[in-house]
């Protein structure tokens, strides 16, 4: 590799700081001038594309985090783990970025440790509050023997290792806490959210939804990376994800439905008009297509295939999240909102800078399995030499 | 012991004096501008609507188990015993949860400023708490806005519906609604002319969401010794493979009997 060659402005290199530079100046504006004028929120509509999409969808795309370090440190599932160093990071990287999002939407961000003293045991923000804090402290845990490992810190690296499976509890408790609650948010107004989204059940679909969408970004995490990081692609381990997918979609489906026909919501959904279509548009991306296709072995077994339905399933769930959060609302408040370009150009910018971080990380630290870590060695040296097999000295990340 | 606030609309001659009080009351302009505006907002606390030849005012309802102050993750909103729903701007870090789970969407926002403020009606608190009226029920000179006891003033707004029927739409809004609101409101048009909404529920809201938050502390060290319980399982299961095959190993050793 040329060393001039950091320098080249590539073609993305170029979308990155066009991102950047719009995400700061709308920065300036919003610090300058407040959210009246950096926004088009307003008392109708409080909530913004910042909460639809950079927390809601933010949390909800971190969801790999906690369902894969579960499968394989508390199932022990060890086939998944040469790509669970990539799912924690995308986690850890999610939940930096929905709290600097955070900081944007908040009127007076600079309160926002409030809830550590101020507490209120009644609102499920604050417990959204503590989760996430919590949650991003054992994310950064779970991510540092990646750091460590790389400058040969062996003594917090071990500590780390002991501490690892009450960590991983820890993780999958919070998560399951928030993820849920994140729906729960929105239980107090049944008569403000449309009957499409406004459910009892909101919090069991947030978190079943969260699973599928953690098992999907991690399918397209793994994709990306090898076709543009040149990281080998593990296509049985991804395999077996697709099929806990189908089943996972599967519930999230048939829940979703027998809830809309025990409330009477099913039959609005044959009415036309712009909920139906956007609850149409959720519900196939989301749910139809991705079973269509991921019960087909064809798909299931072709990269492409899975990448495909791994898309279709992560853009459908933001089309959830959006519809709860914005479409829903729109006709009890009688106001249409469509984000301002600074609202956007901020989003814009928070998931550049994610992606860029991504891309640093799997350059200059040990995020992917390097060839003398992978597990089929792992299986090998099982069959051939049991004694003295590192697999559990292994379980440290 | 609780405070209220009754609204009989057929008395009120829609003079919006309680609009000037309430917006000096709480140190914000007021012109014939903002008298213009039929609708609450950062900049108006209160107003007073008019259809026809029938007016109705709007204001918090300051609800006697209020979505504002279960939602709010620092306590910034409170119910106090008294009545008023209060607000500490110095608390609030601007989520606006508040305006998202308010039931009559009152909670309104300072959008234009840099360090924004939710505001809302708040029933005049250091007032009462002095043993005074609010300002709107003082100056009003018709008595259509009468502050008092609570439960004086659902059994006044009982006897007036009773005394003069087919005056009344035989409904006191806020008696029952959301489990009670400490703004009581007569009418002689349905209320929904007005954009008050009678499919609301008759139970507090909070209880929606503390139903499920409720379980959280239960939740906790029970998900904690399944997942700890299934870890347990399925390392130990390795660690019999693996001890089975160190012993498998050492037989081989030992001259091989197995």
């Amino acid at each position: 590799m040329a060393r001039n060659s950091a320098f080249r402005l590539t073609f993305w290199k170029l979308v990155f700081l066009l991102l950047m530079a719009g995400g700061l100046y709308a920065t300036f504006i919003r610090f300058t001038q407040g959210l009246g004028a950096s926004t088009h929120l307003s008392d109708q509509f409080p909530w913004g594309i910042w909460i639809s999409f950079d927390v809601l969808c933010g949390v909800m795309l971190a969801a790999g985090g906690f369902t894969l370090t579960a499968a394989v440190h508390i199932l022990n599932i060890k086939r998944l783990h040469s790509i669970i160093r990539p799912t924690i990071l995308t986690a850890f990287l999610g939940y930096i970025l929905v709290c600097a999002a955070l900081m944007y939407d908040l009127g007076k961000p600079y309160n926002i440790w409030h809830p550590l003293i101020m507490r209120n045991p009644h609102s499920v923000m604050f417990e959204v509050a503590y989760c996430v804090m919590l949650y991003t402290s054992v994310l950064a845990l779970e991510f540092s023997p990646i750091v460590l490992e790389h400058f040969k810190l062996e003594k917090p690296l071990k500590f780390v290792r002991r501490i690892l499976i009450p960590l991983v509890i820890l993780g999958v408790i919070l998560s399951t806490l928030h993820q849920s609650s994140l729906g729960t948010l929105y239980l107090i107004v049944p008569e403000k959210l449309h009957p499409f989204w406004y459910s009892p059940l909101l919090p069991v679909f947030f978190f079943l939804s969260a699973i599928a969408v953690g098992l999907a970004m991690t399918i397209f995490e793994s994709s990306m990376s090898s076709k543009h990081f040149g990281v080998h692609l593990e296509l049985p381990v991804l395999q077996e994800l697709g099929r806990v997918l189908v089943v996972v979609l599967g519930v999230y489906g048939i829940l979703r439905f027998e809830d809309l026909a025990n409330r009477g919501a099913l039959k609005l959904a044959f009415h036309p008009g712009y909920e139906t279509y956007l609850f149409w548009l959720e519900i196939s991306l989301a749910i139809i297509l991705p079973l269509l296709l991921l019960m087909q072995r064809r798909v299931r077994s072709s990269p492409n295939g899975l990448y495909f339905a791994a898309v279709l399933v992560v853009l459908g769930f933001i089309t959830n999240r959006m519809n709860v959060s914005i479409t829903g609302f729109e006709g009890s408040t009688g106001v249409r909102y469509f984000p301002k370009w600074t609202e956007l150009a901020v989003t814009g910018m928070i998931i550049a800078i994610g992606f860029a971080l991504f891309g640093l990380a799997v350059k200059y630290l040990p995020i992917f399995p390097r060839e003398e870590v992978i597990p089929e060695q792992l299986q090998e040296s099982e069959s051939d030499a049991p004694v003295g097999s590192p697999v559990l000295e292994h379980a440290g990340d | 012991m609780s405070k209220a606030l009754l609204y009989d609309s057929t008395v009120c001659i829609g003079c919006k004096q309680c609009e000037q009080a309430c917006a000096a009351q709480n140190d914000l302009s007021y012109d014939d501008g903002i008298a213009g505006e039929e609708y609450q907002s950062a900049h108006k606390l209160t107003c007073v609507l008019t259809r026809g030849d029938k007016f109705m005012r709007r204001l918090c309802m300051n609800c006697e188990d209020p979505s504002c102050a279960s939602v709010c993750p620092v306590g910034a909103l409170k119910k106090t015993a008294m009545g008023p729903v209060t607000y500490d701007p110095s608390r609030c870090m601007g989520c606006r949860y508040c305006m998202v789970a308010c039931p009559f969407s009152v909670p309104k926002y300072e959008w234009g400023k840099l360090f924004p403020k939710v505001q809302k009606c708040v029933m005049c608190p250091d007032r009462v708490a002095q043993g005074k009226q609010t300002a709107c029920a003082e100056i009003c000179p018709t008595g259509a806005t009468k502050f008092g006891e609570r439960d004086d003033l659902v059994a006044e707004a009982r006897q007036r519906i009773h005394d003069n029927p087919g005056k009344y739409v035989d409904h006191i809004y806020g008696l029952e609604e959301v489990g009670g609101t400490s703004v009581l409101l007569l009418s002689a048009v349905p209320f929904e002319t007005f954009g008050y909404r009678t499919d609301i529920s008759k139970d507090p809201m909070p209880m929606l969401t503390y139903r499920v938050l409720s379980h959280i502390p239960d939740f906790v060290p029970l998900g904690g010794m399944v997942l700890g319980g299934v870890w347990w399982i399925t390392h130990r299961r390795e660690e019999v493979a693996l001890a089975e095959a160190r012993e498998a190993k050492t037989d081989k050793k030992n001259g091989g009997k197995r």
